[in-house]
């Protein structure tokens, strides 16, 4: 009988903690699929976030590091400059990367460190409970807007693919989505090119991955496309999907 | 002898920590530590290093806890401001035990203060600093010559117990050139055993974590506990201080960095004028040489604490001291300069008992 399918040697196989519908679970998958395709395991450092995905470190099977809140790429910056023969990725959501650690990213990207960054965006802070985070829609709900959030207030929903590819420094920027199974598929795409980049030292990549939250989105945990709608209906309009940056084909200016 | 180069002091700490084997090097501009950073950038790279201009103080921070993590001798350097800003990060490289060095040239505050040398920061950078229970090593050097050879005892206690370290120096020594003397053999880093938790490769291995939390119901508590253990080891075994006329003196003066250096000045015009003045310098300022200052306390009836702040590290030695001897205290915020004339003057008052206590009540 011939194995045709297993789980990612670069995934432990230890009981997850997120919630039910939730989209980092699958995320994980890709990104330890990715590390196995590529061979990448035995020399790859994963920073861990604050946030939801803050035990990532106790489920990829590969060296790992926990920081501050929105450090990820400063981190990754400080390993990957001490040892470039390593493979380096920081995992973060986007109150994570698109709030606190702003000034993080930008500058990652600006010195094009040779880097890879997954930025799950879900539009919510998950961990601390659902409130409104950077990139939360105009007139979603969550827990410090719960009348929805209003541009008086709170501004508008920030689209950092779009963002940072105004930036030179940025080798790669594809925004994907993990709501539809095609959308699976082109996020892991999306993932592998993210890291074939970094092993050859194009320098700057992220991948923007769109993802549920049916817990802090208050859709039904029994139906999971109610929060699978949210995202096509509400985050799609937003944050369109698509390549922002491709300076990998030819060499950036 | 070895050769004498002459030097500023922060260029002379960022090349002791060259010759300790620091090979990775992340800051941010901010004066009166410019000179360290701008070194850096071009001696690291000379040496196989890597230097990083961050964005800020925190990021510059973050990235040391990154490149510590891969157990690379590291090291970031800021002056106060900036230290505020790092102290978030040194709670989390303390939390995950990894022995990062820190730079740390004080200048005047609180806010942004002034840019001269202060030792306002005493506080924080003997109490931790940042959130949690923690310490650092803390090395205070007075002269331009141990701000170049600190850096090596900074790692290598840091390695040893796995804490953040710093050496605490100010505006004045961080500027001043003096000739400095390295003393110590330079370190190729290619010859350090790589620690047991250090990140990279888990090729062939189990993987590594590197983090300071733990959610378990107990679990920090014994995180803390353990390295409460090693904290109790380094009280025990890295305490340094230097003595000048300790053995006769009626008045002991208590001061580290630049403060020492005018005490040495008041306890020779002091001597000229018959008064029996000896001086203890802490070296180290965390671990604190407490258990000397108990022993001293059983004959010395009178400590005069000067120090550039309001008075901070008198707290200190009126603990251990514990109400057996006289402490005085003659303190200067802001980064104004104490005159030796000063302290000669605090120290007849002491000695004709018109002087305050520190502790008094009223």
């Amino acid at each position: 009988m011939q194995l045709l399918n297993k789980k990612p040697e670069s995934l432990l196989d230890v009981k997850m903690h997120y919630c039910p519908g939730c989209g980092h679970g699958i995320i994980h998958r890709l990104v330890a699929e990715v590390m196995d395709e590529l061979g990448i395991r035995g020399r790859t450092v994963g920073v861990a976030p604050v946030g939801c995905a803050v035990f990532a470190d106790t489920y990829f099977n590969c060296d790992m590091i926990q920081g501050p809140h929105g450090r990820g790429p400063a981190e990754a910056t400080g390993i990957k400059r001490a040892k470039p023969d390593t493979i380096v990725f920081s995992y973060q959501g986007d109150g994570d990367l698109a709030s606190i650690g702003m000034a993080e990213i930008v500058h990652a990207a600006i010195r094009s460190e040779n880097i890879t960054v997954i930025f799950v965006n879900n539009a919510i802070y998950g961990m601390t409970g659902g409130q409104m985070a950077p990139t939360t829609l105009m007139g979603q709900k969550a827990t410090t807007c719960v009348e929805g959030r209003n541009a008086k207030q709170a501004g508008y929903p920030i689209r950092m693919s779009e963002m940072l590819a105004t930036i030179d420094g940025a080798t790669y920027l594809e925004r994907t989505t993990v709501h539809t199974a095609p959308g699976v598929v082109k996020t892991k795409m999306a993932i592998k090119k993210a890291f074939q980049n970094q092993i050859d030292g194009k320098g700057f990549s992220m991948v923007e991955i769109l993802s549920m939250c049916p817990t802090n989105w208050g859709t039904r945990l029994d139906n999971p496309s109610e929060a699978t709608k949210f995202v096509a209906e509400g985050m799609l309009p937003v944050f369109p999907l698509g390549v922002y940056k491709d300076a990998c084909a030819a060499d950036k200016k | 002898m070895a050769e004498k180069k002459l030097m500023k002091g922060n260029e002379a700490l960022a090349e002791g920590a060259i010759r300790a084997g620091c090979r990775f090097f992340a800051g941010y501009p901010i004066t009166p530590q410019n000179e360290i950073p701008e070194y850096m950038s071009w001696r690291l790279p000379q040496v196989g290093g890597a230097f990083v201009q961050a964005e800020s103080e925190v990021s510059a921070i973050n990235m040391v806890y990154g490149a510590g993590a891969t157990g690379v001798r590291c090291m970031t350097s800021s002056s106060s401001p900036g230290m505020s800003l790092k102290q978030e990060g040194i709670s989390y490289a303390a939390g995950a035990d990894l022995p990062i060095f820190i730079g740390n040239v004080m200048r005047g505050g609180p806010g942004l203060g002034n840019i001269a040398g202060a030792q306002g920061d005493y506080w924080q950078a003997t109490r931790g600093g940042g959130h949690g229970d923690y310490r650092c090593f803390v090395m205070a050097p007075n002269c331009v010559t141990e701000l170049g050879n600190f850096p090596h005892k900074c790692f290598e206690v840091a390695f040893k117990y796995r804490l953040p370290s710093m050496v605490l120096a100010d505006g004045i020594l961080g500027q001043m050139m003096e000739p400095v003397e390295f003393k110590h053999p330079e370190i190729d880093p290619k010859t350090l055993t790589e620690p047991a938790w250090a990140l990279g490769k888990c090729e062939g291995r189990d993987k590594r974590i590197v983090k300071s939390y733990d959610l378990k119901e107990g679990g920090v508590e014994i995180m803390v506990n353990e390295r409460v253990q090693r904290y109790k080891a380094i009280e025990q075994s890295e305490v340094l201080y230097e003595e000048q006329m300790i053995e006769d003196a009626d008045i002991v003066l208590v001061a580290y960095g630049i403060s020492s250096r005018v005490c040495v000045a008041a306890m020779k015009q002091a001597r000229e004028k018959g008064l029996k003045v000896g001086l203890l310098r802490p070296i180290t300022l965390w671990p604190f040489p407490k258990a000397r200052l108990i022993e001293l306390s059983k004959r010395v009836k009178n400590f005069l604490v000067v120090e550039m702040s309001l008075g901070q590290m008198v707290e200190d030695v009126a603990l251990a001291i514990n109400g057996r001897a006289n402490v005085h205290l003659h303190a200067k915020p802001g980064a104004s300069v104490i005159t030796a004339d000063e302290v000669c003057k605090t120290m007849d008052k002491i000695l004709k008992k018109e002087a305050k206590e520190y502790a008094a009540v009223k």
